[in-house]
């Protein structure tokens, strides 16, 4: 019944926006296009008879060297969920290899913050409007984003830091 | 406050006790109230999912126990369903239900832990020797099954590791005897106890539309108010089959919390008596051949289990492409396992949704505006594991 009225809404309201929908093992994913990504989650949050107001998790993928490199190489994925009728569902956006910017939706929900954090820092993809898109997890001298496939799996960066004359920004 | 006042900015952790780990947070302080509480991540970032993708779907299990070790039946558990809805497994029946019951046990050895470095923390010692004490059988009864007394790895894709001991239903018997018996002392030491209440009533305040949209979950999201598990409400592992409540509290304070979570380890006890009263029989690994590992006895004498373990021991299985997301009611919230595939033997992905992450950014909206002693007892009621948190 939800996924009927989900494939309503989107039909309804955002027609263009929705590139295709698929469905695996009973998730659905609705596959948006990049720019329109704030507005669809800014009307599902608004809309009362669909009562999604849990944002559950931001994610991405990297696929790099893939046969599914062909949409795009990064996929960022909303794990979107109700809490009133139990259900969960998906929304994915495909983005380019180069320089990949897709719209913060940090004004919807607080948690996002942190979770874009998250993403940037491994995936370095950017949240555009994000008010403090820094680095969450890993280490301020780290170069990269070690969840790239092209980031090497053994890989350490010798940083001595203290040997230099003029340390970098973070260490003052 | 005039405007002349000026702030001091002080650094809490990351070697505090009463971080639980290795948090750090920076207070800026106007007197004795918290202007601005920023946590700072990563000092325990071990990339573990960077590591899940360079291996098997069967090698990657070590991994979960070690992100939040004080669950790592939990862990296992999500891990092992999300890979099984990629693959498709039939559960045996008498899997699930040792399943459920480890994983509620488990669920009070992390609600124990809680409990005992909480009290700790507002000053009442002695809580933390009782828990400890009884949190022992717990460790006992995981190495009965699992060999081991944290890392267990004993819930495998498929099934379980090995057959339940043949003393299995006494000695869970034997456990809960001694956690009914602790509990009483820790709510005759806690819950009537006005110190208690007093460093923990009104501290920490979320209402239930702050809960949401900071995506809250576990006694976090039922504390302030919401009813939702995710045992009731999507069920897996047919938790629809044993009988629980949910326990919601009203004010959203570290009180509620406290009472949600003892209030949990007693429906766990109840969950874990009706797991033994009816526990069928069966075999404890599903029988799919080229996923599921044969069992080690077949491997022994048998042939095609011989080649079957040696091919996947090898090479393991090839996932489909397309994700998964399996999200389970761990003892700190909804752990969720978003896999992958791609068409190889190793996921092209692992995403864990960690519950101790997410409830952590509700950190600041918990200190801002308050006194400086209660940020000790904001961070105690989140309930965090930094090994989750950095992963």
């Amino acid at each position: 019944m939800m996924e009927d009225k989900l494939r309503e809404f989107f039909n309804n309201n955002f027609k263009d926006a929705v590139i295709k929908e698929d469905k695996f093992r009973g998730d659905i994913s609705y596959y948006l296009k990049p720019e329109s990504i704030y507005d669809v989650c800014e009307a599902i949050q608004a809309d009362a008879s669909l009562d999604v107001k849990f944002l559950s998790d931001i994610t991405s993928l990297d696929w790099l060297n893939h046969v599914e490199e062909k949409d795009g190489r990064f996929e960022v994925v909303y794990n979107l969920y109700s809490i009133s009728s139990t259900y969960r569902f998906f929304l994915k956006v495909r983005l380019d290899g180069e320089n990949p910017t897709v719209k913060s939706i940090v004004d919807l929900w607080d948690s996002a913050n942190w979770m874009e954090r998250e993403v940037f820092d491994m995936m370095g993809i950017n949240f555009e409007g994000h008010p403090n898109l820094t680095k969450i997890l890993t280490a301020d001298e780290l170069d990269g984003h070690p969840l790239r496939k092209d980031f090497p799996l053994t890989w350490e960066q010798p940083k001595f830091t203290w040997n230099l004359d003029d340390p970098p920004e973070v260490i003052k | 406050m005039s405007n002349t006042s000026k702030t001091v900015t002080l650094n809490m952790g990351p070697q505090h006790p009463s971080t639980h780990g290795v948090l750090r947070v920076i207070l800026e302080l106007d007197g004795e109230t918290v202007v601005k509480a920023e946590p700072v991540l990563g000092y325990l970032h071990t990339g573990i999912e960077k590591t899940m993708e360079s291996k098997l779907y069967y090698k990657v299990l070590p991994c979960t126990d070690r992100m939040d070790y004080l669950a790592p039946m939990s862990n296992n558990l999500g891990f092992c369903l999300a890979v099984e809805k990629l693959m498709e497994i039939d559960i045996p029946d008498k899997v699930q239900w040792v399943r459920v019951c480890l994983a509620e046990l488990t669920r009070i050895n992390s609600h124990l832990v809680w409990l005992g470095t909480h009290a700790l923390d507002l000053g009442a010692m002695s809580m933390l020797l009782y828990t400890f004490r009884d949190r022992e059988s717990i460790m006992d009864m995981y190495e009965a099954v699992g060999g081991q007394r944290m890392m267990t790895t004993y819930i495998r894709i498929g099934g379980l590791a090995m057959d339940i001991p043949k003393d299995f239903e006494k000695d869970i018997r034997n456990v809960i005897k001694v956690i009914n018996n602790g509990l009483n002392d820790y709510e005759t030491l806690l819950t009537n106890n006005e110190i208690f209440i007093n460093r923990t009533k009104g501290v920490g305040v979320l209402t239930a539309d702050e809960a949401i949209n900071l995506s809250l979950s576990g006694p976090m999201l039922r504390g302030s108010g919401i009813k939702h598990d995710l045992r009731k409400a999507n069920p897996y592992s047919s938790y629809e089959k044993f009988d629980f409540e949910v326990p919601v509290g009203e004010n959203g304070d570290a009180y509620d919390r406290y009472l949600i979570r003892v209030e949990e380890i007693r429906q766990s006890i109840r969950i874990m008596e009706q797991t033994l009263d009816g526990m069928p029989e069966g075999p404890y690994r599903a029988h799919v051949p080229g996923i599921v590992m044969p069992p080690k006895e077949d491997v022994l004498y048998k042939m095609e289990s011989m080649i079957f373990h040696f091919k996947l021991i090898t090479e393991g299985f090839k996932a489909p492409v397309g994700s998964v997301y399996q999200g389970i009611e761990s003892g700190k919230g909804e752990m969720g396992f978003f896999i992958s595939g791609d068409g190889t033997n190793k996921p092209h992905r692992v995403r864990v949704r960690p519950p101790s992450f997410i409830n952590l950014a509700a950190l600041p909206k918990m200190c801002e505006g308050n006194m400086f002693s209660d940020v000790v007892c904001a961070i105690g009621s989140i309930d965090i594991v930094l090994g989750e948190v950095d992963r």
